[in-house]
């Protein structure tokens, strides 16, 4: 199996709300020598849809790319997105139980053997390249930026099953953004619940739990807040006017995946890193960080 | 050889799913056996009784027991022959309950097993030969490791029992964790006023012999002949001529140092007495901030001593006793902060263990008794305490209760609206655990007569806002969410023993978080407080007393 070669999961989201994710992933992990190899044919991870109606089903959905991913004769799956994680972490514990992989094998008419690896594209980055071998490629650091990491829930929980980071008061984002160069301050909401899915069912709900995050993020004086999730993400930024207008607030704070600033941080161009998808408008924290005088 | 048979049923113990009557039918037929029968108890004194009569009626040479572990009763029944006039080896135990009986259902099954456990036991014990015991001096002198409460009192206990005593004690003045307290719980009495005199008599007595400063580094031999190597740390000042004036810690240039007597609250000199009661009221250099050490030169406590104790050159020391039996006291840690992520890991200076709070308390501690939060030194108007922080969460792997936790928090909390009357105290709890003499009466009185505020539920999180903390959590009474502005938070932080991270260096047996076992494994090694069971001041005591009991046992014989 070879080592520097992954099996890459981009996700749903990854193709649409998050494209700027997808594209800064894929030339971070270029840069930085990750082999991303697409898994063929990819299919719905399962998410929160299927895990909710029938265990099985959430399953052999996930157990489908994996099965197609180990074919392709590599050791580990890494995508972005947590929610796929989990998804892929869950069916990888099922297929432990040798009926339920059977059962798994059965469904999805691939041979499936569940010993793969599935991790975040954020660990890859952060054990297997590691924050030395980062700070090596840093060629416009993050000098003058306070960014806040923000990890969301389920990036290391439950730790049985995350197997990454502190499941309480994780340091990985905070480790690679002041490798980075940036001024990371002590974030105290960064496992904080967004809200994450209820957005349809109950958006009030999201609206002011994620509030709380931006204020949060303002109370530390963060200029940014640093996310590596798609619905965090979604959460902050694109409902951020819907947060102003519930709450009465006049949010401005931009919402950056951890792979945009990685890649800004290597040499990149804010356009290549996928910085005029936001809703919230990074202007302003590219001006700071260029040095150009504040308006 | 003539062996006789008695098949157990233990109630239903065994008789539940062993057919103990057709084991015993079966064992008719086996070679040798000339007796064999079932009885309800066999460990009963009819069921004893019923043994020595069959030996004599059928002039039996050997005997089978099929019932629970040798552990259990072997000693019973070789007693049982030896009473029948047989030699006490010529008797086998066939473990037909917690090997067969507990851990099977199908009775057929069971009863076939338990067939053939006593047919191995025939078949060992026609084989047996009489063994005589042979005799050896016992040294009669008893090593207590650890100088805390429990051991000090044990110590204390051999040597008023006429026994010459070795204590050692890893840290340079004896006391332990008691020495730090500020008051016990419930009588909120003065700690060192009631440990001190005892440290005193430990001190003094001229039966102990006591090594401070000192590990031990390999025990050897066997319950009666035990060889101890002990390795005295080098302190970098003779003991022999040290007064402990204390003038070479005004002096010392080196202000940084971590003081373990203070949990590192304030730091301390590098050239130290860890506190003003210490016996012995000795100085110790800590290399690890000492100038001379690290930086090669300084040598300003040597030029100050006035009888010239400071020996930078000195080395540490092996020396060997001999004794027959041993007491582990070693105590107990608190697990570390930054185990605990939602509360900080450690990072917000303004969230501290109960141990620290203990120090903030005493009057000879780093604030002189006033309560000073360490951010910025102010009074803190509103305290928050939080219940089993790291106990009793399987997820941290210590399921168990640290026990003294619910009390000492309860008097801390008393303490701290008897020093701050205007101060606000809330404690977030589990379940209240007190079920101690005047325990209960002692934390209604914290609720009724101080106004502390118990609000049953868990903190979630702890963050800073501005100079305060914001303890988010849930009263579970109420059913609602809680937040609530503290300027200071106390951790009741979990225990565990100190034999979990330092074993003892020889075979002893330990339960899955380190504490010593209730059978050590090891005869003549004995568990004495909180290395054997998480417990409190007053239990340490007299689990003292129970070990210093059992070590007499175990070298008072022959």
């Amino acid at each position: 199996m070879k080592r520097d070669q992954y099996a890459y999961f981009p996700g749903c989201t990854q193709e649409g709300t998050a494209i700027e994710y997808e594209l800064s992933s894929r030339k971070v992990a270029e840069a930085l020598g990750i082999g991303l190899v697409e898994v063929e044919d990819w299919s719905c991870c399962g998410s929160t849809p299927a895990h909710t109606v029938d265990r099985l089903l959430y399953g052999a959905l996930a157990a489908r790319n994996l099965a197609i991913a180990e074919k392709m004769g590599l050791a580990t799956i890494v995508t972005g997105c947590p929610s796929c994680l989990v998804a892929f972490k869950s069916a990888l514990e099922m297929a432990q139980d040798d009926e339920t992989r059977k059962e798994l094998h059965e469904l999805v008419d691939i041979p499936f053997e569940g010993n793969i690896e599935a991790k975040s594209l954020l660990q890859v980055v952060y054990e297997d390249v590691g924050v030395d071998a980062l700070t090596e490629k840093v060629k416009k650091p993050l000098t003058s930026l306070r960014l806040a990491p923000y990890y969301g829930c389920i990036l290391t929980r439950p730790p049985q099953r995350a197997q990454f980071d502190d499941p309480e008061n994780p340091i990985s984002m905070d480790r690679i953004l002041t490798a980075l160069g940036a001024d990371v301050p002590d974030f105290p909401f960064k496992t904080e619940c967004c809200g994450a899915a209820f957005g349809v069912p109950k958006r009030d709900v999201v609206l002011k739990l994620s509030a709380k995050i931006l204020h949060m993020a303002r109370e530390v004086g963060a200029d940014a807040i640093v996310v590596a999730c798609p619905l965090c993400h979604q959460n902050l930024d694109l409902r951020q006017g819907q947060i102003n207008a519930h709450e009465g607030t006049r949010f401005d704070l931009p919402i950056l995946y951890i792979t945009q600033l990685i890649g800004l941080a290597l040499g990149f161009s804010p356009t290549e890193m996928g910085l005029d998808k936001h809703l919230v408008d990074v202007d302003k924290l590219l001006r700071k960080w260029e040095g150009e005088p504040k308006t | 050889m003539r062996i006789g048979v008695f098949v157990c049923h233990c109630g239903t113990n065994i008789g539940g799913t062993v057919d103990s009557h057709q084991v015993a039918e079966t064992a008719k037929t086996f070679p040798h056996v000339v007796y064999a029968t079932d009885y309800l108890y066999t460990c009963s004194e009819p069921g004893q009784q019923e043994i020595q009569e069959a030996i004599k009626e059928n002039d039996l040479d050997a005997v089978v027991v099929a019932a629970c572990s040798p552990r259990m009763h072997e000693n019973t029944f070789r007693r049982t022959l030896e009473r029948a006039g047989l030699n006490r080896y010529m008797f086998e135990m066939a473990n037909i309950r917690e090997h067969c009986s507990w851990i099977g259902e199908d009775k057929e099954a069971n009863t076939r097993k338990a067939i053939e456990l006593v047919r191995m036991a025939v078949a060992k014990v026609a084989n047996n030969i009489h063994l005589f015991p042979s005799f050896f001096d016992v040294n009669k002198r008893v090593l207590v490791i650890g100088a805390g409460v429990a051991g000090m009192q044990a110590a204390l206990d051999c040597a008023d029992g006429g026994l010459d005593v070795v204590l050692v004690e890893k840290k340079s003045s004896i006391g332990g964790r008691m020495a730090q307290l500020d008051k016990t719980f419930p009588t909120v009495d003065c700690s060192i006023c009631i440990l001190g005199p005892k440290m005193v008599d430990v001190g003094q007595h001229d039966k102990i012999k006591l090594y401070t400063y000192s590990e031990i580094e390999d025990i050897a031999g066997y319950v009666g002949n035990y060889t101890v190597k002990i390795k005295r740390k080098a302190t970098y000042v003779d003991w022999d001529k040290c007064t402990g004036c204390g003038l070479c810690m005004e002096k010392c240039p080196s202000k940084e140092a971590f003081d373990y007597h203070n949990e590192g609250v304030t730091p301390t000199t590098a050239i130290n007495i860890s506190f003003p009661q210490a016996i012995p009221k000795k100085a110790r250099i800590d290399p690890e901030y000492c100038r001379y050490f690290t930086k090669g030169k300084c040598g300003v406590c040597a030029k100050v001593c006035p009888v010239k104790a400071i020996d930078y050159e000195m080395q540490d020391e092996i020396v060997t006793e001999e004794v027959g039996a041993i007491i582990v006291a070693t105590g107990y840690g608190l697990m570390n902060i930054e185990e605990l992520g939602e509360y900080g890991a450690g990072r917000y200076p303004d969230v501290i263990t109960g141990i620290q709070y203990e120090r903030l308390l005493n009057a000879s501690g780093p604030t002189q008794g006033h309560i000073l939060r360490p951010s910025d030194g102010e009074e803190p108007k509103r305290v928050v305490f939080i219940a089993c922080a790291g106990s009793r969460d399987a997820s941290l792997d210590r399921p168990y209760c640290s026990n003294f936790c619910c009390m000492y928090i309860a008097k801390q909390a008393i303490l701290t609206r008897d020093h701050i009357p205007d101060s606000e105290v809330y404690i977030f709890y589990m379940d209240i655990r007190a079920p101690g003499k005047g325990y209960e009466e002692f934390v209604r009185r914290a609720q009724e007569e101080y106004g502390v505020q118990y609000i049953r539920g868990r903190v979630s999180r702890l963050y800073p806002k501005g100079k305060r903390m914001i303890v988010k959590g849930a009263d579970t009474l109420l059913g609602t969410q809680i937040e609530i502005e503290a300027d200071l938070v106390v951790l009741a932080t979990g225990m565990q023993p100190n034999t979990s991270d330092n074993p003892v260096p020889t075979q002893v047996s330990y339960d899955d978080y380190g504490f010593i076992a209730a059978s050590s494994g090891k005869p003549g090694i004995h568990g004495a407080g909180c290395a054997r069971v998480p417990t409190n001041v007053s239990e340490c005591v007299q689990d003292g007393t129970a070990a210093a009991l059992k070590a007499i046992q175990s070298i008072a014989r022959r």
